[in-house]
């Protein structure tokens, strides 16, 4: 990445004019054609919003063959305007709706993604309060001791800015209050935060919860281990329900994708992917 | 007419290259200017909060970052360079310079992430376990030793070139004059060769400062201005690297715009290298430039051709 900039000298800027021009016309011509591409028209049923429910609903789209299934993110936000206008039969949202935004949305809960906050295996914490849980993630205790663990320092680690694991655990454990300190150390692969929790006895971090395994410990948050069961029953509270939005009950073609996604085949994929399936089966 | 087909085929690939680097100059510079615009450029530059999800868009613990881990690669991989070019262009016997020196240009040769991971493996755990550094392990320190290894093959390489472009008569005159072996190098060959070395350096930290993948696996990315050396630091490249993945709107125009704060850097750093050239023209005297290998160190100091490439060019 570096060579790049390195190496572009000055003289770049003489290249004649029509180049240029000519080499941007190809580039607005190919993203025309990309745009084009991208429309899908004569889709059965089209789905919008949430990036955090984007793959798992393309997963779905792909595993469905009772017709042609879209799908579009731009946000929850978007998710939720896009079923009101009816622009989409589906609209996503990884978030609770505001009371304005819900009147005239059916609400279906397709699958449930809960956060896992792991530490090392040797770490004799197990139990955190979500309010302990904020402190560490604030930078204001800073000692397992303060929270019933060794004298030893907390090592922090977080998601980047814009994943949304790390969205999800700003809002359910930060609130609109605190803020993740600026020490805390920041990766961007769930794989590799497990790692350095798994190698560092200080550490603490959090991952989806499918990304659980036998090298860390998960971390009981008031009282609640999360597992399949605590997330189904949102007794485990570092969770967010995945929403379908439809204007009025869902029907015909949409209302089959809704029966296939909540199907024991639909469930399994979503639990696959890593997310809490909501039905047993 | 065949003569004039092929050469307009050749200009149009020499001029698809260069178009190619304009394109990149010009896309980086329309992504990410709008940010840098609204945001003030001042402010970006100077601001020490990053919070993009806030609209907030400070790079300085980035450029800190960035800085520190430079500077730390040379304090180590400089002295360990210049000694090992030293020792392989004026010392060492044929057999074991035939054995060091593409031992040396390998090293340049092995993927970045393999220094990273060998970083995260071996690195980390020993800063962290050491009684006397501690900390999280994933540090400023960290990043500058991983750096100071892949630098090395550049600094070695150009420094190489520079000393045996030292013409031997400089050499022959020093020990004439009752000089001993180190006198000489110290006194004569090191001071001649000066301003090769500093291309070198110059270069080597050019890929200090561009390096990413190595960088975010050992340095620990925290956003935070580095207190110590083994505080967590974020360098920019790893900024727009970590955080490429999920960005859009203003997010995603200030990774371009931190893009942009990289290729200044870039440029600055490569025209101090043109700077040092040109300082050589002056003092070094007319007759040392008319020697071959001079004249190539001299090609070599102006232009940015990594270690691995100069395999072919010896």
């Amino acid at each position: 990445m570096g060579d790049i900039y390195r190496r572009s000298p000055m003289r770049t800027l003489t290249v004649p004019r029509q180049l240029v021009s000519f080499v941007t016309a190809c580039l607005v011509l190919a993203t025309g054609a990309c745009t084009r591409a991208s429309t899908r028209e004569g889709s059965d049923v089209v789905l919008a919003g949430s990036t955090s429910i984007q793959p798992f609903a393309e997963s779905w789209a792909e595993a469905y063959d009772g017709g042609r299934v879209t799908v579009q993110s731009g946000g929850s936000t978007a998710g939720i305007k896009a079923a009101h206008d009816g622009t989409a039969n589906f609209g996503m949202s990884s978030r609770q709706l505001h009371e304005s935004e819900a009147t005239g949305l059916v609400q279906t809960v397709v699958a449930r993604d809960g956060i896992a906050v792991i530490v090392h295996a040797a770490n004799p914490v197990h139990a955190l309060t979500v309010a302990q849980l904020r402190a560490i993630y604030a930078g204001v205790v800073r000692n397992w001791r303060e929270v019933g663990g060794n004298d030893v320092s907390i090592t922090v680690i977080t998601r980047e800015e814009g994943s949304g694991t790390r969205d999800t655990f700003q809002e359910l454990v930060m609130g609109s209050g605190a803020s993740i300190a600026r020490e805390a150390l920041v990766t961007a692969y769930s794989g590799g935060l497990r790692k350095m929790v798994a190698e560092d006895p200080q550490a603490i971090g959090y991952v989806t919860f499918s990304q659980l395994n036998a090298y860390v410990q998960a971390v009981a948050l008031d009282g609640v281990m999360p597992t399949e069961q605590t997330i189904r029953d949102a007794t485990y509270r570092l969770q967010r329900p995945f929403l379908f939005l439809t204007r009025g009950a869902p029907t015909g073609a949409s209302e089959r994708f809704l029966k296939f996604v909540l199907s024991p085949r639909g469930q399994s994929i979503a639990r696959a992917e890593g997310l809490a399936p909501v039905t047993v089966f | 007419m065949r003569d004039r087909l092929i050469e307009r085929i050749l200009l149009l690939a020499a001029i698809s290259a260069v178009s190619m680097l304009a394109l990149i100059t010009i896309f980086i510079f329309r992504e990410g200017l709008p940010v840098l615009v609204d945001y003030g450029p001042l402010a970006f530059i100077t601001g020490t909060t990053w919070a993009p999800s806030q609209g907030e868009f400070g790079v300085l613990p980035m450029i800190a970052g960035s800085v520190v881990v430079t500077i730390g690669a040379l304090m180590i991989g400089l002295p360990l360079g210049l000694a090992c070019a030293v020792t392989l262009a004026e010392m060492a016997p044929p057999r074991v310079r035939i054995v060091l020196k593409p031992t040396i240009e390998l090293l340049a040769g092995i993927p970045s992430v393999v220094y990273g991971f060998i970083g995260m493996e071996v690195l980390v755990p020993f800063i962290r376990n050491t009684p006397m550094l501690g900390g999280p392990g994933y540090s400023a320190l960290a990043a500058s030793i991983i750096l100071a290894i892949m630098v090395l093959p550049t600094i070695i390489g150009i420094s190489i070139d520079a000393i045996e472009a030292v013409p031997r008569s400089y050499r022959e005159g020093s020990y004439a004059l009752g000089a001993t072996q180190w006198q000489t190098i110290v006194g004569v060959v090191l001071p001649a060769a000066r301003s090769g070395v500093v291309a070198g350096v110059i270069l080597g930290m050019g890929r200090a400062v561009g390096e990413t993948m190595a960088v975010i696996m050992v340095a620990g990315n925290s956003v935070q201005i580095p207190h110590s050396v083994l505080s967590p630091v974020r360098t920019l490249t790893a900024n727009i690297a970590l955080e490429m993945g999920y960005a859009s709107g203003a997010h995603a125009q200030a990774l371009f715009a931190t893009g942009i704060v990289l290729f200044v850097i870039s440029l600055g750093l490569n025209a101090i290298a043109g700077r040092v050239r040109d300082r050589k023209r002056v003092t070094v005297a007319a007759p040392v430039a008319t020697s071959g290998a001079e004249a190539r160190a001299e090609l070599l100091g102006v232009e940015p051709i990594r270690a691995p490439e100069l395999g072919g060019l010896r």
